[in-house]
């Protein structure tokens, strides 16, 4: 399906769901509003000219991922807490440089998210050649980075394939 | 006979206090942690969770006091809410962390810590 399309039903979709009126008038204005926006800038919402099979089940995959995304939030949010609520504040923070293998943009992106929301660590930037800076608040958590199962997830999402080593 | 509407009610106040309670160690963490990052680190993630639990503690209860069509539309529109501060919260952190490194505040280390 050429990607303009798909586009327009999307807006539609978002139009009705926040307009919550059903008469002949709104929904006209939506259609009108819709199409214009579709006409200016319906090329930057998906990148590749064609919707095609596997941009669905990117976004499946993606839906699968997220509860596991939500339970080490949770986890990153009860560590965090402790750290703050501990009297004597055990951090040590430094600065780790890690080596991606992610290649598409998208899947960066969501990795560099990703980061940001489990435990204790932030991405702080992303080099040229791939290497996430990240800062982290205590030794475990980088272990826990470093063991590579978030990374490999994300890649399962986007359909990466990717050789996990040891670092 | 079980009271579903005290039951719901009640997971509904347990939801908004845990969020509240992320709230308030993301405050605490942006007041006590030492640096930059440190801070960043605490609100960039409390902020996330609480505010995703308060809504979804929100959401649960306009169903539970009227099932129909509308609030059907408007716990749409929270998740919504819920879906862009998911991306928009780390994306901030991750902009402000990048201002930092650019404009040259070092990162404690754990020595700086000792002092």
């Amino acid at each position: 399906m050429n990607r303009k399309v798909v586009t327009f039903f999307i807006l539609f979709g978002l139009w009705c769901v926040f307009s919550g009126m059903f008469d002949a008038f709104h929904l006209a204005l939506g259609v009108i509003s819709c199409l214009i926006i579709t006409l200016i800038s319906g090329d930057l919402f998906f990148n590749s000219e064609k919707i095609t099979k596997s941009h669905i089940i990117n976004g499946l995959r993606f839906i699968k991922y997220l509860p596991w995304l939500i339970y080490q939030i949770i986890i990153a949010n009860i560590h965090v807490a402790y750290l703050v609520l501990h009297p004597k504040m055990p951090i040590e923070p430094f600065v780790l440089e890690y080596k991606a293998k992610l290649k598409k943009d998208i899947s960066k992106v969501v990795f560099a998210n990703s980061i940001i929301l489990t435990p204790g660590t932030i991405t702080m930037d992303i080099t040229k050649d791939n290497v996430f800076l990240v800062h982290c608040i205590s030794r475990k958590v980088a272990d826990d980075l470093l063991t590579g199962e978030m990374e490999k997830r994300v890649a399962n999402v986007f359909g990466e394939h990717i050789k996990m080593g040891k670092k | 006979m079980i009271d579903f509407d005290l039951i719901i009610d009640t997971v509904v106040i347990i939801i908004v206090i845990i969020g509240l309670f992320f709230f308030f160690t993301a405050t605490i963490g942006l007041l006590r942690f030492p640096d930059f990052y440190c801070k960043l680190q605490a609100t960039g993630k409390g902020d996330t969770l609480g505010a995703i639990l308060i809504l979804f503690g929100i959401v649960i209860y306009i169903l539970k006091e009227d099932f129909s069509f509308n609030t059907i539309l408007v716990s749409l529109k929270i998740f919504f809410i819920i879906f862009f501060i998911f991306l928009a919260n780390p994306t901030a952190t991750h902009a402000l962390t990048k201002a930092g490194l650019d404009s040259g505040v070092t990162p404690f280390k754990k020595e700086d810590l000792k002092k």
